[in-house]
Formats: C-alpha cells, sequence, structure tokens
C-alpha cells in the first residue's frame, strides 16, 4: 500500500533476490564462483547429475515392468539434489523430502537403499554406517511434516557443538512449493531464527504439487518471502542452474556456520515427470509447458557450458553412459537379489525392545513364515 | 521423606533427572520463568538455565516435532504440552514421525522423548482444556502411554518414560495435581513401565482404571469395602503395552470386573481391556465385564463436566449390576 496519511508510516522493507549465473542458453552471468573454476569439482557435479537421471529412468522403467512399487521421478530438478550433496559437509545432517536423491547418493545412500524404499522396504531407510548419509534423516512422505524436525536437530547440534567448541554443524530440511502451504513449514520457519539456528529451509518450487500449479498455493509472489516472516533471510535461484544453486547454497551455509542463522532458498525448477508413477500429468497440465521446460533443463545447459569450456568431451560422455549405466543395473540386481526380511521382522524395531505382551504377536507371524503376496 | 503432591512429585522428578543426567532437556509453551502453567517445570530455569529449559513459541506441533528432532541428536526431550486438547496438533508429529522413526529405519534412528500433559477434567478449566486423550494414543503402535495416578508413581513413572528409549505420552491427571499428598522419596527410582500395578488386594470383584479415574475407584472400593465386599483395584500406569497378564490373574481370582475410564466410552481403552477379557477371561467371569466411561459426547463445559466424568454413585452402579448377577 501507499499513504500519505501522517499518522501512518513505513516501518519496514524488503527485497528478494534471484541469483542466475548458468543461463538456459549455456552463458554466463557475472563472475564464477572458485568451485566452477575447478575442472574436477565441475566434472564430478556433472556425472551426479546424470547418474541421478539415469537412476531415475532405471526406477521408472522397474515400476513400469512391475518390479519397483510407487516411485517419485527427480527428473529435471537432478540440479538441486547435487548441489546439496556438494554443498554439505559430512558432519552436517540432511532432512530430505522425496525428491533428492543426487544429494543422498553424494552423501553415500546406495542407489539400492532408494529402489529398496520404493519397492517396499524398511531396509532402505537404514543408509550405511561410515557414511554422512548414516545420521541423516530418511525421504518424508507426508507433506512438510519433517521440516520442524529441522528445529530440534539444530537446536541439539548448536548445542553440542558450542559445548565441544567445535565448527558449528548444519541442518539442511527440503520441502516442495506444495509444503510452503502447511502450518508445519510455518512453525519451523517462524521460529528457526528465535533460537539463531543453523538451518537451511530449501523450498524445491518445481511448479506443480501433484496437479496444482504453484500460483494456486498462495498469493504471494514468491516462495522464497515466507522466510522474511520469519525474520529470515530468503531468497531465489534458479534451480537450474547447478552453479547458482551450489553457490547461493553455500554461502547460506556458511552464514548458518557462522552463526549467522538460518535461511531459506526458493529454487525454481519445473517437475519434468508425473509427480510420481502414479500419477497422469496429461490430465492437467499443457504438453507445450512440458516441452518449454525441457528447454532449461538443467543437464542440458551444464554439458553445452562445460563442452564449450573444454572440460567435457563426447568420449566422457560416453564412459559416463557407460559405466552410470552398469552402476545403475548392478542397483537393480542388487534390489533384486535381496534377501527378504523375516516376516517378524516388522516386530523388532517397533520398540528398542518388545514388549513382553506383544510378542505373542511376533511369535504368530515367525511361526505362520512368509505370507503370499508379500515378496 | 516429603509429603508432596502430585504436582510436586512430577517436579521433583524433572529436577532429580535433569541433575543426574545432563542430555535431558525440558520444553514448552510457559515452562521456562512462568514455571509451567502448572507450575511442573518450577525452579528448573533457575537450576539449569536457558540451554535446557527451553521457552518454546506458541506452536504445539513444533514442541513434539523438535522434541523429535532433539532426541534423534541423543538429548532426551521432555516436552510439556500445556492442555490436553492442545494435544491434538502433536497427533501427526507423534504418529507419523517419532512413533516410525527407529521402525523406518531399522534402529539407525530412535526418538528418546516424552509428552508431558495434563489430562481429563474435573477443575473447571476453559473449553478444550479437560479432554481425556489416552486412546487416541494408545491406539498407536510405536509409542508407550503412561498415566500415573498418585504422586509416588508421577515420580517414578516419569523417570522410567525419560529413561525410555521410545517415545511415552505422559498423560498426567489435572484434577488430582493438588488433591492429596503421598510421602515421596526423591531416591531417583524408577518404576517399571509396562506392568499394571495393584492399588489395592481384594478377593471379590476386580475395579481396573487409570489416571484421575482412579481416585474415585479408590473411593468406590473403600465404600465396598464398608459393605463388606472385598475390590481388588487395578492400575494400569502404563495403557500400551497392556498388561493384560496381571488383569487377566485378578479376574481370574474375583470372576467380577469393572472397568473405570474417563474417556469416551465407544471405542475407548477400557473397550479394549474388555475384549481381551472376553477372548482370555471369560471362563473365570461369573459375571458380563461392565464399563463405566465418559459419555459419547462432547466434553462439556464447567458447568457440566460432573455430568460427564463417571463417579464413585457410577462406579457402584455397575458393581451393583454385577453382584445381581453373581451373587457373592
Amino acid at each position: 500500500m501507499t499513504t500519505t496519511d501522517p499518522a501512518t508510516r513505513k516501518v519496514a522493507s524488503y527485497d528478494i533476490y534471484y541469483t542466475q549465473i548458468l543461463n538456459p542458453d549455456a552463458s554466463i552471468n557475472g563472475e564464477l564462483p572458485a568451485f566452477a573454476r575447478d575442472p574436477q569439482q565441475l566434472r564430478a557435479m556433472y556425472a551426479l547429475m546424470v547418474q541421478t537421471r539415469l537412476f531415475d529412468k532405471k526406477a521408472v522403467a522397474l515400476q513400469r515392468t512391475g518390479q519397483l512399487g510407487t516411485f517419485a521421478a527427480a527428473l529435471g530438478q537432478e540440479a538441486i539434489g547435487v548441489a546439496i550433496g556438494h554443498a554439505l559437509k559430512q558432519d552436517d545432517v540432511f532432512i530430505p523430502a522425496y525428491r533428492e536423491y543426487g544429494a543422498q547418493f553424494a552423501r553415500g545412500v546406495p542407489m539400492s537403499d532408494i529402489l529398496l524404499y520404493w519397492g517396499g522396504d524398511e531396509r532402505g531407510m537404514d543408509y550405511p554406517q561410515g557414511t554422512a548419509a548414516y545420521h541423516d534423516f530418511p525421504l518424508s512422505v507426508p507433506i512438510s511434516t519433517h521440516v520442524p524436525h529441522a528445529i530440534g536437530v539444530a537446536y541439539a547440534t548448536q548445542m553440542q557443538d558450542r559445548k565441544a567448541g567445535r565448527e558449528a554443524r548444519v541442518v539442511l530440511a527440503s520441502c516442495g512449493d506444495g509444503a510452503t502451504s502447511k502450518g508445519d513449514f510455518y512453525e519451523a520457519v517462524s521460529s528457526a531464527k528465535v533460537w539463531n539456528l543453523p538451518i537451511i529451509f530449501l523450498v524445491n518450487n518445481n511448479q506443480w504439487a501433484i496437479s496444482m500449479r504453484s500460483s494456486r498455493q498462495t498469493g504471494a509472489q514468491t516462495f522464497a518471502q515466507k522466510g522474511l516472516a520469519g525474520g529470515i533471510n530468503g531468497e531465489q535461484v534458479d534451480g537450474n542452474d547447478i552453479i547458482a544453486m551450489r553457490l547461493v547454497l553455500e554461502r547460506a551455509i556458511q552464514r548458518a556456520r557462522n552463526g549467522e542463522g538460518p535461511s531459506l532458498i526458493e529454487a525454481i525448477t519445473y517437475r519434468l515427470h508425473d509427480h510420481t508413477t502414479a500419477d497422469d500429468a496429461r490430465r492437467y497440465r499443457p504438453e507445450e509447458e512440458v516441452q518449454a521446460a525441457w528447454e532449461r533443463c538443467p543437464i542440458k545447459r551444464y554439458k553445452a557450458w562445460l563442452e564449450a569450456q573444454g572440460h567435457w568431451t563426447a568420449a566422457d560422455e560416453e564412459t559416463l553412459i557407460s559405466e552410470g549405466t552398469a552402476s545403475v543395473e548392478a542397483a537393480a540386481q542388487a534390489f533384486r537379489n535381496v534377501t527378504p526380511e523375516p516376516p517378524e521382522a516388522i516386530f523388532d524395531h517397533l520398540y528398542a525392545t518388545l514388549p513382553k505382551s506383544m510378542q505373542w504377536q511376533r511369535d504368530e507371524v515367525a511361526a505362520r513364515g512368509p505370507v503370499k503376496g508379500g515378496h | 521423606m516429603p509429603n508432596i503432591t502430585l504436582i510436586e512429585a512430577i517436579n521433583l522428578a524433572l529436577h532429580s533427572e535433569m541433575q543426574r543426567d545432563e542430555s535431558v532437556v525440558v520444553l514448552g509453551e510457559d515452562i521456562g520463568r512462568n514455571g509451567g502453567v502448572f507450575r511442573a517445570t518450577l525452579g528448573l530455569l533457575d537450576t539449569y538455565g536457558e540451554e535446557r529449559v527451553i521457552d518454546t513459541p506458541l506452536a504445539e506441533t513444533l514442541v513434539a516435532a523438535m522434541a523429535i528432532g532433539l532426541s534423534t541428536q541423543g538429548v532426551k526431550a521432555v516436552a510439556e504440552i500445556q492442555f490436553s486438547g492442545f494435544l491434538y496438533p502433536c497427533v501427526d508429529q507423534v504418529v507419523n514421525h517419532a512413533a516410525r522413526y527407529r521402525n523406518r529405519t531399522r534402529g539407525r534412528l530412535s526418538c528418546p522423548m516424552v509428552i508431558r500433559a495434563p489430562n481429563s477434567g474435573g477443575i473447571h478449566a476453559p473449553e478444550h482444556h479437560s479432554e481425556s486423550l489416552e486412546t487416541t494414543f494408545a491406539h498407536m503402535p510405536g509409542i508407550r502411554v503412561v498415566a500415573p495416578s498418585s504422586p509416588s508413581r508421577a515420580y517414578g513413572l516419569l523417570l522410567a518414560a525419560i529413561r525410555d528409549p521410545d517415545p511415552v505420552i505422559f498423560l498426567e491427571p489435572t484434577r488430582l495435581y493438588r488433591l492429596f499428598k503421598q510421602p515421596v522419596e526423591d531416591n531417583g527410582e524408577a518404576l517399571e513401565l509396562d506392568v499394571c500395578y495393584i492399588d489395592r488386594e481384594g478377593s471379590d470383584i476386580t475395579l481396573v482404571s487409570w489416571g484421575a479415574m482412579m481416585h474415585d475407584t479408590r473411593l468406590a472400593a473403600d465404600q465396598l469395602a464398608e459393605e463388606g465386599i472385598s475390590a481388588e483395584v487395578i492400575d494400569l500406569a502404563t495403557l500400551k503395552p497392556l498388561d493384560m497378564a496381571t488383569i487377566l490373574q485378578s479376574v481370574a481370582k474375583t470372576g467380577r470386573c469393572v472397568l473405570v475410564s474417563e474417556s469416551p466410552r465407544a471405542g475407548g481403552w477400557a473397550s479394549e481391556v474388555a475384549a481381551n477379557l472376553a477372548e482370555h477371561g471369560l471362563l473365570t467371569l461369573f459375571a458380563p465385564v461392565m464399563r463405566v466411561a465418559g459419555y459419547d459426547t462432547i466434553m462439556p463445559l464447567a458447568k457440566m463436566e460432573r455430568v460427564y466424568i463417571p463417579d464413585v454413585e457410577r462406579i457402584l452402579k455397575e458393581v451393583r449390576k454385577v453382584f445381581e448377577i453373581a451373587p457373592k
């Protein structure tokens, strides 16, 4: 609003910034950050993006052939997961939603674990000891309810790190644009600055919450500004630009490590795939829109730029695809070969120790053995 | 040994465990400077400081979610929800997350946390302050639901709840907070969870209750004793998991059973006990198991809360039905 009423004056105003370095046409805005001048890092990020896409494709194929349950693809959003994976340190804590496979792979989650999870096996959330992912949270299906866990995790790590006199660990919680409509999200964003917690809220704005456009989630001009109301920095970044994505994340992470508190990052991307394999996006969005979005594909532009810089060749690509495909096939094979858990396993991690009064239920299941229609 | 009220016993247990275990923190609305709306956390802020005594923003989902986050990092979180009706926003967090992390990650993450809340009515509180939520939680897998009924049990069970490696919903009987005192020794000794407590032994009928209704059940047993009827009174104490063995053993002895609950009758926890008795105790019973419970209505506001809450008269009425069918 504007006013000429002398009794009413402006008491606060805010700006929202948007960062884009690598444009869809593979041209560059401004200076490259240090990591983007290191060919090894550039190539590693590219390899992980492609690996994510190869995995995605395989997972969808497994679902289509009846070998996997419902799967949520990350197609078109690879830069976000990969940037998270590269920006976080080993001891940081990642609290994902369910489309950040690149980050999870970077943190040590085997591809076969993700397949196990969507294949209906809890062991797909038991990430291996010795990896960064071992202390990360598993994928979270209920929308936004995992986001406020970051408050408790960061409160704990802040308390422990201060006491130990060591560098602050950072907690990164990711969610989608639809998730920002929920109270859980607001309760987390609203409270994070109260304790100046080292948290990054990453909003993956892929334009669609199943069948609803992001414009149907809120009348707000940006999702980034939802941070402002919590007293925290909110900014936008081109989520299909791996360089900007990683830069903006690393800046926010550094601020958090320095004790400057939480940030909210809205990464603007596009969900090129259906919401899940159980969805058919043709029911609600025009094909032209999807075709236009392919022009902004994060892998396409990045590859073009890497090639133009001389950091990537056709031979590199061939090796990557061939090795990547082999590793995805190996993961699929590991997933197929996994020994089923015994049926009584449904009792074995319910409590630290199964209550005595429930023992008969476990015995009944164990005695009955495998049930048809299970594995 | 100090003679203290139930709320003082809660406070004593919190002081005691925070002193003993540095990883214990308390969190909730107005629990620091104010000492909690019922004063359960009185003095904790001054003794243990702001870092471990966390006044949270006014957001119950956050309180539960924060406790989850803390507990996954080895910090034992004891959260307070001010009034029972305000527990509902926590249900999603408890059921979808706290109860599940251990199972989902096959033991990699776990939530050793407690959510304490006053439960049930009878203190003429405003709307949404007097509900009985035990069944809402007891129905859910992966958590414990504990309801103390006396100062000494409150002290010992709260210590046990805090030390338990899994999430515990600890429902405190609001109207017993200051109703009577008991000698409680601050000996740091936890009571056993997952078991019922035989409050008093008897031979003619088994009365089973928990939480605030234990008080009326005890009074009913007193009245019956005057009439020459010996009632065995059982305090569930831990509702989930349910220790049916103790109840079945008692009913095998008495042959009669009345269940007393304040939460609504339909699908309530008394029904769960009754169903177990029907399955495993029917042949030891002389008469049907009767339930005394809150009506299947909205918890009324203060003026009519006593219409809703079972009392000694209603308990005795059901007991008399049992003895009519199966005289002593």
